[in-house]
């Protein structure tokens, strides 16, 4: 058994390998300078140590949260398709909590500010839970409207009540030092939301193995029915611990990016990371600790497409494709699998 | 300045006309039972086959090619859901976001590492003698591009073909409940291969209005979330021709809004007005779940025994 484990694994990586080769191969057929894409996509993803920790693991924090809260609402079987909009409610919150508490010494600040992230990242898929298990309304179209709903909240903020005093640019002023995240390195943009996310990452896999309530969240996503009959599991209630979990995990995420990379809240704060997070967590077949690996990925993926079109010329919106095969060629993968076992 | 309501519900109109286009097909493909998250991507493939279809072939071109583009991001749904039989939420996702990035990229390959701004030929309204001279709703309804007038007759089509004929049976009954359609000789795959095609048609359609009676250029990303508020209106317009049609209307105004406000000088902030067609469309939902008018297998995987 273990051994198919991991021959699952290395088939995972080696689809991964063959679809980043199969594109720079259309690349060259293009008519592009491939060895040179290629060379900048590695530098620019781990070449320097600015690529690896200015860019890489910046770009992998949010991923690494958004990516926790997909994971988790997939494993319990929730399709929580509202990251994006959970993320959007968590950095607005921690900007306007982050705003109101310049003054305070840090210690009081930083815990305040990332914790009204992570609440309003909650209650924002709370809405969702709350809808699901009241009124029957299914969470893919619910967490999706919300979405759309954070998006204008936040457009609304950062042109009235947050907007900067001038009123010229639609965004917040920028944070005081007391509510930035620290960064690990001196001179390098990685910030402390990294290491939490990390330890989000290892308590996420702690809880799901070695919980009880964990084993419950495992169940309902393996069959409802028989979680209820034969487990005897209060569904509600582990359903609705899962929207509240999944949505706070982004909405630090929001507050993450707010006050450790951009220190202000503006419309396009998210590139649709809470979209990225869907591949970033089925890479990873929704394993936490994998999870890690597959936002370091998608991270190091995002850093050397950007490093690409500076110097290959390379349209950097090329990532998303390979995001997207990556998905798809998992799903084709777990399908011939599925077939194999079945035969 | 003041306000023309002729004008305002013209404008509306216009804006919601490439929203309805993606709303039928979306409607078709969750009356199969498939909730198409692809339909995004359909879109914006469809606007950036009208690019380049306009651009060899005129505005006849340009609609071909844009249909064909969104059947051809809704094959790749179709295969992977049902052939695959993967999970559509995750599948309907990655088509978006593999339409999104390769129309980035080829856009840029194409056309420019900055995309120069093109202009393609545009479709000019043009009014229909004698009705748009009605009060009020005259121009709004017949003073429309061609696409408009198109999109009253294919809305009109599919609510009597949905309700009266046999294949309409067939897309209801396999979203009701594919294992009873299967047992009564209707394969529900097929069913639902179809309905994802037509959908991604409408959607590739719908980039085509943007890019030929509305923008005159392509932009990346211009789709901009019209294949998810398409979603939006299907399930507010509850599931029926008719309904999609008042509620892409809504959806059409409600974004009209801001322009009255903004000439209007009124202080109003008008992301609250486009942020209202979501929260309607949630109380809604919480309001008349119980009264299920979705397809009773919504969102649910066809099932051994019904293929």
């Amino acid at each position: 058994m273990a051994g198919r484990t991991d021959a699952r694994w290395v088939i995972t990586a080696a689809t991964v390998v063959v679809i980043i080769l199969a594109v720079l191969g259309i690349l060259m057929a293009g008519g592009y300078d491939t060895p040179r894409a290629l060379a900048a996509l590695w530098n620019g993803a781990f070449g320097s140590s600015y690529a690896l920790f200015s860019a890489t693991l910046v770009r992998a924090t949010p991923l690494l949260f958004v990516g926790l809260a997909v994971g988790i609402a997939f494993r319990a079987g929730v399709l929580n398709i509202g990251a994006e909009g959970q993320l959007l409610a968590g950095a607005a919150a921690a900007v306007a909590v982050g705003l109101a508490m310049g003054g305070f010494p840090r210690v009081i600040a930083l815990p305040l500010a990332l914790g009204a992230g992570a609440m309003a990242g909650g209650a924002w898929a709370g809405i969702a839970g709350w809808l699901n298990l009241r009124f029957g309304v299914l969470e893919v179209i619910s967490t999706l409207m919300l979405n759309f709903v954070a998006a204008y909240l936040v457009s609304w903020l950062v042109r009235g009540p947050l907007q900067e005093p001038t009123r010229v640019y639609p965004q917040t002023v920028e944070l005081a030092p007391s509510v930035h995240l620290p960064t690990l390195i001196d001179g390098h943009r990685m910030h402390l939301g990294l290491v939490l996310a990390v330890v989000l990452a290892v308590g996420a896999w702690w809880f799901l193995t070695h919980t009880a309530a964990g084993f419950r969240v495992r169940a309902v996503g393996a069959g409802r029915d028989a979680a209820r009959s034969a487990g005897g599991i209060n569904l509600g209630r582990t359903t609705a611990l899962v929207f509240l979990a999944s949505g706070a995990l982004a909405g630090l995420g929001g507050a993450s990016e707010a006050m450790g990379v951009t220190f202000a809240l503006y419309e396009g704060i998210s590139p649709g990371y809470g979209y990225s997070a869907i591949a970033v967590a089925l890479l990873a077949r929704l394993h936490p600790l994998v999870i890690v690996l597959s936002a370091l990925l998608f991270g190091a993926l995002e850093a050397g497409a950007a490093a690409m079109q500076r110097e290959a010329n390379v349209p950097s919106v090329l990532a998303s494709v390979v995001e997207a095969l990556i998905v798809l060629g998992v799903l084709s993968f777990d399908h011939a699998r599925a077939r194999r076992r079945h035969a | 300045m003041s306000i023309d309501a002729g004008e305002f519900l013209q404008a509306s109109v216009r804006t919601a006309t490439p929203l309805a286009f993606a709303a039928y097909g979306e409607l078709v493909a969750e009356r199969s039972g498939v909730i198409n998250l692809g339909l995004e991507g359909a879109m914006i493939a469809g606007a950036f086959g009208a690019l380049v279809g306009a651009g060899a072939g005129g505005v006849g071109a340009g609609f071909a090619a844009a249909a064909l583009a969104g059947c051809a991001a809704a094959a790749v749904m179709a295969l992977v859901v049902l052939w695959l039989r993967a999970d559509a939420v995750i599948a309907g996702t990655a088509v978006t976001l593999l339409a999104l990035g390769l129309t980035g990229t080829l856009y840029r390959a194409l056309y420019g590492a900055q995309g120069a701004a093109l202009s393609v030929p545009t479709i000019a309204p043009a009014a229909v003698p004698g009705l748009s001279h009605l009060p009020l709703i005259g121009r709004a309804l017949f003073e429309q591009p061609m696409m408009t007038y198109l999109l009253y007759v294919v809305a009109a089509l599919l609510g009597w073909w949905m309700a009266r004929t046999h294949a309409g049976l067939a897309l209801r009954a396999t979203g009701e409940r594919p294992v009873a359609a299967f047992a009564a000789g209707i394969s529900p795959v097929r069913v639902r291969a179809w309905a994802l095609l037509f959908g991604g048609a409408m959607g590739g359609l719908a980039g085509g209005v943007l890019v030929l009676a509305q923008v005159g250029t392509f932009a990346e990303g211009m789709s901009a979330g019209r294949g998810f508020i398409a979603i939006a209106i299907v399930v507010l317009g509850r599931w029926s021709a008719l309904g999609v049609a008042g509620a892409a209307l809504l959806f059409g105004a409600a974004s009209q809004l801001q322009y009255v406000f903004q000439s209007l000088g009124w202080p109003v902030p008008y992301q609250l007005f486009l942020a209202l067609p979501y929260v309607l469309t949630l109380l809604v939902l919480a309001g008349t779940q119980r009264r299920a008018a979705a397809p009773a297998a919504l969102g649910t995987a066809l099932t051994e025994d019904a293929r």
